[in-house]
């Protein structure tokens, strides 16, 4: 072979090598970007009464958001209790037994569904609940999260499910066993672990939504009051906090911001740990 | 390969079975998948607490005969079945196909415990998901199973171990014990022995043998040497259709077919 084109293709080799590294540094590099930055701006902020107090009165300095971390757990928590079961089941409905145009046409809406605009299913759920009850709640903010929830839930469930080899349902069902049970006691369990994973997954996703909760949940700078009135959630507050006048209101968003984050990260590496199997129980 | 050496003679008790009653009948079963198709018309008899083994080249559609004996065969996609499977008196193809496995347990090639649960709940597993909630009729069938499938006395300290801790050969057993457990009538065996050592195998050929005295064994085997071991009867296939089937110590010693024939001495399959 000719030398020089050999240096050549050496060198091009390289500087594609070079340039495939620093772009994978940059995906990479974001996060810890954005961490750094969120813990510099922010932990100066975060002290226990910000984590115990509601906000203080216009015009006044300090209080805290104790009432968007309330409020964001029961939103999110109640999003999950309405979003999983429907899309764990949907998803049994698609691994099992979905193999008509029925099944296409489910399983379509969910890729679409969850390429829709979070704020567009905000625009949903205020129709859909807001409008009628005329008024903003929590509940309304829980089922536009749901509706987010559903479609990735769904998708998860199935991919999990259709790992589960067909040996082990070919065994349960040669033991005289009704298919419904096998799908809700052989099946299912199996994938348990994966299932799990990718609730939680989907939970942390819809605990960082803001778009939805705009003209559903409102916000609220005291306590909430119940499910059917407005309620002040981490994201929405960090919404509001960032674009007003204030240098207080600015460092708070920060800080909440901090505590948004470090949720989602905890709820991350939990379920990655907890997805990843233990030695003695597989091969 | 080793089928030119001479082959081992199955038991001379295997003449005995010539007058025990008929507990499986097929009739011109055919079967296959979609537009294809694999069994074309075959007629089987299964004399009860005999072993009978299936044997042929690959393709013949061994496999699918006894997966049509307990309906798994219809579990695929696109499957077909038609015909007739006489078990005691009832067309099998028109029962309810759950009721019909309880009759017609199972072990499959590969050994496929249930990854969640532990030795103890894999055999009891069929009679769990059945209702049965006693303790006591559970602990006593978990240990009788794998008494037959002679796995006791190597897992009776870790019952509540992970199944799939256990090697591939006890993992067979184990499959087995929980097909067992469920008091089958008839277990299909679908090549039982392919992933396994010799030494499991013999195992498992040993335990075969034991237990055809409480049911009746059909297994599929590519291995001929392990039909004229354990079986009494020899059905032998060849595309789709059933060449031979009698006294597995006659067709292996003077097949009336010339198929039969040619295969048994390895010339070809």
């Amino acid at each position: 072979m000719n030398e020089e084109v050999y240096a050549r293709r050496k060198k091009v080799n390289a500087l594609m090598f070079a340039l495939t590294a620093v772009c994978a540094a940059v995906a990479s590099g974001t996060l810890l970007a954005i961490l750094g930055y969120i813990a510099w701006k922010g932990a100066s902020s975060i002290s226990w009464a910000f984590l115990t107090n509601i906000p203080k009165p216009l015009g006044e300095q300090g209080g805290g958001i104790a009432n968007s971390i309330v409020g964001s757990a029961k939103v999110v928590g109640l999003a999950g209790l309405m979003g999983i079961p429907v899309g764990v089941l949907a998803g049994v409905y698609l691994a099992e037994y979905g193999r008509g145009k029925y099944a296409f046409a489910v399983r379509y809406a969910a890729d679409v569904m969850n390429g829709v605009p979070s704020i567009v299913v905000g625009l949903f759920a205020y129709a859909l609940i807001v409008h009628p009850m005329k008024k903003f709640s929590a509940l309304s903010g829980a089922v536009a999260l749901a509706f987010i929830m559903v479609p990735i839930v769904l998708r998860n469930t199935e991919e999990f499910l259709r790992l589960v080899p067909g040996t082990i349902r070919e065994a349960a069902l040669a033991l005289g066993v009704p298919r419904w049970k096998v799908t809700m006691f052989v099946i299912l369990p199996t994938a348990g672990r994966g299932i799990l994973t990718g609730a939680l997954l989907a939970l942390a996703r819809v605990a960082g939504e803001t778009a939805p909760l705009i003209f559903t949940a409102f916000g609220n700078r005291f306590s909430d009051n119940g499910w059917l009135n407005p309620i002040a959630t981490l994201p929405h507050t960090i919404f509001t906090y960032a674009i007003s006048p204030y240098e207080d209101w600015h460092n708070q968003a920060w800080a909440a911001a901090l505590i948004l984050m470090a949720f989602v990260l905890l709820v991350n590496v939990t379920a990655r740990v907890w997805l990843r199997p233990s030695s003695g129980t597989s091969h | 390969m080793d089928m030119m050496r001479p082959m081992p003679l199955p038991p001379e008790t295997a003449g005995a079975a010539a007058d025990k009653p008929i507990v499986i009948s097929v009739r011109e079963l055919r079967a296959g998948y979609g537009a294809a198709p694999v069994l074309k018309g075959v007629n089987l008899e299964v004399k009860e607490k005999t072993v009978t083994a299936i044997i042929g080249p690959s393709g013949c559609g061994k496999s699918t005969l006894i997966r049509c004996l307990n309906r798994m065969h219809e579990a695929i996609p696109g499957a077909t079945c038609d015909g007739q499977i006489l078990l005691g008196g009832r067309n099998a193809l028109d029962m309810d196909p759950v009721v019909l496995r309880r009759e017609v347990g199972m072990v499959f090639q590969r050994p496929n415990p249930f990854p969640t649960m532990t030795i103890a709940q894999n055999v009891a597993a069929g009679l769990v998901l059945n209702g049965v909630r006693d303790r006591a009729v559970l602990a006593e069938t978990v240990e009788k199973s794998l008494r037959r499938a002679a796995l006791w006395d190597e897992v009776k300290d870790k019952l509540d171990a992970p199944g799939v801790g256990l090697s591939g050969g006890q993992q067979q057993r184990l499959c087995i014990a929980r097909a067992l457990a469920v008091e089958p009538r008839v277990l299909l065996l679908d090549e039982p022995c392919s992933a396994l050592d010799p030494i499991a195998t013999g195992r498992i050929e040993e335990l075969l043998i034991q237990i055809k005295d409480q049911l009746t064994v059909v297994i599929v085997t590519h291995n001929m040497q392990q039909a004229a071991r354990v079986s009494e009867y020899t059905v032998f296939m060849l595309m789709g259709e059933m060449v031979e089937y009698g006294l597995t110590r006659k067709m292996f010693t003077q097949p009336a077919d010339k198929r039969t024939e040619d295969y048994i001495t390895g010339r070809f399959g």
